[in-house]
């Protein structure tokens, strides 16, 4: 018995000294790359205004297989890629925080000279975005901003209270200026849709205009067919005068408009959706009268630009810069304070999509 | 006298407690919105369920041999996907034709399932978790970052769309089929053999092997129905379409009274089951739970039918026993 015990011990430490050896000498070697290109990244950040064309930039969209995201991806790595400098674009494995950590970490060790993240979290980001300006990468944001600590400048599709006021101008218009509406949004938590929830619902208090209009629910379909269409469909059972549904989010506008087009609802829609999935519903007399968004392909491009100016060094992400961006319509941009203590560039006003350039746009993205 | 005995009959059957939680989901429903009950609202329930009901008749099979599919979310979003991007390119418009490629691939995912499991004597919880890594990232391979939807599945969605008979009628045969086979056929009772005891069945000189594997193409070809069908309802084709749907269905076979550990369960348990989880869900919003609160609810609900579940089934199996000593 004894024997036995010695014997199994005598095993345990022989696997755990080979595990262990193994361990030392595989993460050696990458350690020893880590601070070798962690070192040339800061040497990068200190030569400020170098050539841009010997540069690597990265970016991090929110998630891969939507087409939103792979639109401004592609923006920014045609942007990128014209001016002759390197482009990595790195997905996360799935929508999260921590997803994009793990992406975030493999690019500062692979010592890229700029990173723009669209976060998934706001705050979660902070330790590692710190790490990486730590090691010299520029780091910027698009689409969705993480705190203002962990970024130098944010690329804004557009400016969070014009979209309230220009979404609340629509359910005015829509709706003839009275009556019930809804909200349907993406997860409880997502940062942009909570944003621009919130700038409309100051819009409505701060007129009078809005008086008659009353907002009876939000809901959450989580950004997927299935639950948003049946939390449409518990809107319209929960309250029958509703007259209009609004759904900042592309999913979510998207599986609402079916929903209404196959009862035949007089319920109308609108909010921000993709031409290219809306195009079936978006018509004068459809169920989705006219909708917003940016163009998302811009909004890539001129995180592009913006990376690019922040490692040649033209600017340092401080509010009154001015930079060009090609030939992007609104060039030269200027950066302006954020609401949340940071800075932004903002790319330009939501655009309306509507009967008579859907079909257009409905080829682009 | 006689009327009195079916009543009892009625009262020791599993499935009559499943029923009166059903009747108490209604009545609770009904009295927070009138409407519940009205054909409207139950016609989309069954639309928006149609998913989960269908696979829960194949996960019922896979239960009752004792193994378990998480994979059929995956195999539902590669076969949905395909179908999707077969119709964003119009190479293939007929809709028919798509439910046959869709079912064919989920044909051809079930097998490996099977063969894998059977075969290669892996465990069923390993083998289709690993298959549902692969078939999930084949979607988001196939799909290019790209979606299909709107106008790119008009026509084929007329299918699913609110109003068409399309859903209900896979949902009736599949569930009818389903009743007959595990019923009245020598492979709905070598399915029972297999989960009750494997080698018992072995020995009484049932293919095992074979069993299992005619188990997991039949859950493959249903979770490829539900690609084609869910891209029809829902006229949507993402890559990430009904992800985590495997735990509804499995959780439909639970409340439905199917054992995890095999040889126990039935089809009508499991249609019940699967529309107990189906009236939840859609009774949650209607009762005004807020909408962040409503998973937390839903999680709680199944579990109080389940407990309920497992006590009337001790009680009965107890009651039994004391009738057999006397």
């Amino acid at each position: 018995m004894k024997k036995r015990i010695v014997a199994l011990l005598m095993c345990t430490a022989m696997v755990t000294a080979m595990v262990a050896g193994c361990g030392n000498s595989s993460s050696e070697a990458p350690a020893s790359d880590d601070t070798a290109s962690t070192d040339t990244a800061s040497d990068d950040g200190a030569a400020e205004g170098k050539d841009i064309t010997e540069c690597t930039f990265a970016i991090v969209p929110k998630s891969a297989g939507n087409p939103y995201n792979e639109a401004e991806a592609q923006g920014f790595q045609e942007a990128i890629e014209a001016a002759g400098a390197t482009c990595i674009v790195s997905y996360p494995e799935t929508a999260t925080a921590d997803a994009q950590i793990t992406v975030l970490q493999s690019l500062i060790s692979q010592g890229v000279d700029s990173i723009t993240v669209a976060a998934n979290d706001e705050n979660a980001l902070q330790a590692t975005l710190q790490q990486a300006m730590d090691a010299g990468i520029h780091v910027s944001c698009v689409d969705s901003k993480t705190n203002a600590d962990s970024r130098e400048v944010f690329v804004n599709q557009a400016d969070t209270n014009l979209i309230g006021q220009t979404l609340m101008d629509a359910i005015y218009d829509i709706t003839g200026g009275e009556g019930q509406w809804a909200i349907l949004s993406a997860t409880s938590q997502a940062a942009n849709q909570n944003a621009w929830i919130e700038a409309m619902q100051s819009v409505m208090e701060s007129d009078e205009k809005y008086a008659n209009l009353e907002l009876v629910d939000i809901v959450y379909g989580d950004d997927e067919p299935q639950p948003s269409t049946e939390q449409t469909q518990a809107l319209l059972q929960n309250y029958p005068d509703l007259k209009l549904i609004c759904a900042p989010t592309t999913v979510g506008i998207n599986a609402a408009a079916k929903v209404l087009q196959d009862q035949g609802s007089d319920v109308k829609i609108t909010g921000l959706g993709l031409p290219s999935e809306m195009e079936a519903y978006v018509g004068e007399d459809n169920v989705c009268p006219y909708m917003y968004l940016w163009n998302p392909i811009e909004t890539g491009e001129l995180a592009a630009y913006t990376a690019m100016a922040l490692v040649a060094g033209d600017i340092t992400g401080a509010a009154g810069e001015t930079f060009e961006a090609g030939d992007m319509e609104n060039s030269p941009y200027t950066i302006v304070e954020a609401s949340d203590g940071g800075t932004e560039v903002i790319v330009g006003d939501p655009f309306e999509f509507n009967a008579d350039n859907i079909a257009e746009w409905a080829d682009v993205f | 006298m006689k009327k009195n005995s079916v009543l009892k009959q009625l009262t020791k059957s599993r499935e009559f407690s499943l029923v009166i939680v059903l009747i108490v989901l209604c009545i609770v429903a009904t009295i927070f919105s009138p409407s519940f009950l009205s054909p409207t609202n139950i016609s989309q329930i069954f639309r928006n369920n149609a998913l989960t009901m269908i696979l829960s008749v194949g996960m019922l099979c896979v239960l009752l041999t004792g193994g378990i599919d998480i994979s059929i979310a995956s195999i539902l979003a590669f076969s949905g996907m395909t179908v999707g991007m077969l119709l964003k390119y119009d190479v293939i418009t007929n809709t028919f034709l798509l439910f046959v490629i869709g079912s064919a691939i989920g044909v051809g995912c079930g097998l490996l399932n099977g063969l894998i499991i059977a075969k290669g004597n892996v465990a069923p919880i390993i083998s289709t978790m690993g298959f549902m890594y692969i078939w999930r990232g084949l979607a988001y391979v196939i799909s290019n970052n790209e979606w299909a939807s709107g106008a790119d599945v008009v026509g084929y969605s007329d299918f699913g769309a609110d109003g068409s008979m399309g859903p209900y009628i896979i949902i009736a045969a599949v569930f009818i089929i389903g009743f007959i086979v595990m019923k009245w056929t020598k492979f709905g009772r070598k399915i029972y053999a297999v989960g009750s005891n494997t080698e018992a069945a072995r020995v009484s000189g049932i293919n095992v092997d074979g069993v299992l594997i005619y188990t997991y193409v039949i859950m493959g070809f249903l979770s490829g129905l539900c690609g084609a069908l869910s891209v029809s309802i829902y006229a949507s084709a993402q890559p990430n379409m009904q992800y985590a749907l495997e735990m509804d269905v499995i959780a439909s076979c639970v409340i439905g009274g199917v054992s995890m550990s095999g040889g126990r369960g039935s089809v009508v348990g499991t249609f019940l089951g699967a529309l107990i989880l189906a009236f939840i869900t859609r009774a949650l919003p209607l009762v005004g739970i807020d909408a962040i609160a409503q998973n937390m609810v839903k999680g709680v609900l199944i579990l109080v039918v389940v407990v309920l579940n497992v006590v009337t089934q001790r009680m009965m199996d107890r009651a039994s026993l004391e009738r057999r000593e006397m």
